[in-house]
């Protein structure tokens, strides 16, 4: 098939390492020519899939997290998995302001903005044997196709 | 984190990045400052700030649920459009102020 593209990155789950996953898929993504706020959604998305990942499902013990990118003509797939803890109900996690960690104050809204800033996602989780997020974005539609015009 | 104190009222001036990894220190260390200079208005200046995403949000809600126990308030200033727009999405600015700045 024309016009795919994949990458794919294991990296420790510590703190640090946020900031270097929202690079990574940015900077896979700008293939697609996307424009400064597409960018800003997906790295917002992969922040609050990788945070999860991070005090969620590890609990902040240092395991690994794997980011899997895909483009297939202009559409964005990105998954974020961990093999940590699951989720018990995953339409409950999902609802804006829920959150099992009040008192650290955590938002509850990680999955809100998920859903906000990307097309879909979708969430596949078993306690005991981890989370895999998967989300997709179409990019650059809202572009206009000025350079095929004669100017 | 960069701070100032001015009588009861605690600036803090924000990284580039607000996520998860800077928020776990900017948290206890606003904390600290908070009880020691008994603070009452806590102002979260955006100013070189491009990126929050919702441990942003659970920072300024803990803030707030603190220094409102004494009648206070959380204000955020200089935060850009998309600073703006994840303030908005998520709800936080029903509990706080926005100081909009003059534009020429
Ligand atoms: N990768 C994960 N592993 C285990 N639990 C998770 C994971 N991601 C999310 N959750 C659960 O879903 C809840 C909601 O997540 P989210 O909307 O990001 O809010 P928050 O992170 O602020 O708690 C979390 O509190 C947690 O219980
Ligand atoms: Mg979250």
């Amino acid at each position: 098939m024309k016009n795919t593209n994949e990458m794919e990155i294991r990296f420790d789950s510590r703190s640090e390492n946020e900031g270097f996953a929202r690079v990574a898929v940015a900077s896979f993504m700008t293939q697609l020519n996307p424009t400064v706020e597409e960018v800003a959604d997906v790295k917002t998305a992969v922040s609050e899939a990788v945070t999860n990942a991070i005090i969620h499902g590890y609990e902040n013990k240092v395991h690994k997290i794997c980011i899997r990118c895909r483009i297939s003509e202009n559409v964005l797939t990105v998954e974020v998995s961990d093999s940590g803890k699951g989720i018990e109900d995953v339409q409950q996690a999902m609802q804006p302001m829920f959150t099992t960690m009040p008192e650290q104050d955590r938002s509850g809204m990680g999955f809100a903005f998920m859903e906000a800033f990307m097309d879909s996602v979708e969430v596949e989780s078993e306690p005991g044997k981890g989370t895999r997020v998967k989300m997709k974005k179409t990019v650059g539609k809202g572009r206009e196709l000025w350079t095929t015009q004669s100017l | 984190m960069k701070y100032q104190v001015q009588e009861n009222c605690l600036t803090i001036y924000l990284p580039r990045e607000v996520d998860h990894h800077n928020a776990e220190e900017m948290k206890r260390e606003a904390d600290a400052v908070i009880d020691r200079n008994h603070i009452k208005y806590v102002i979260f200046d955006f100013e070189k700030t491009d990126f929050m995403d919702s441990s942003g949000i659970g920072v300024i809600m803990g803030r707030y649920k603190t220094v409102s126990l004494i009648g206070g308030e959380v204000w955020a200033v200089h935060a850009n459009e998309r600073i703006r727009k994840i303030m908005t999405l998520s709800g936080v600015t029903k509990i706080m102020q926005i100081y909009e700045e003059e534009r020429i």
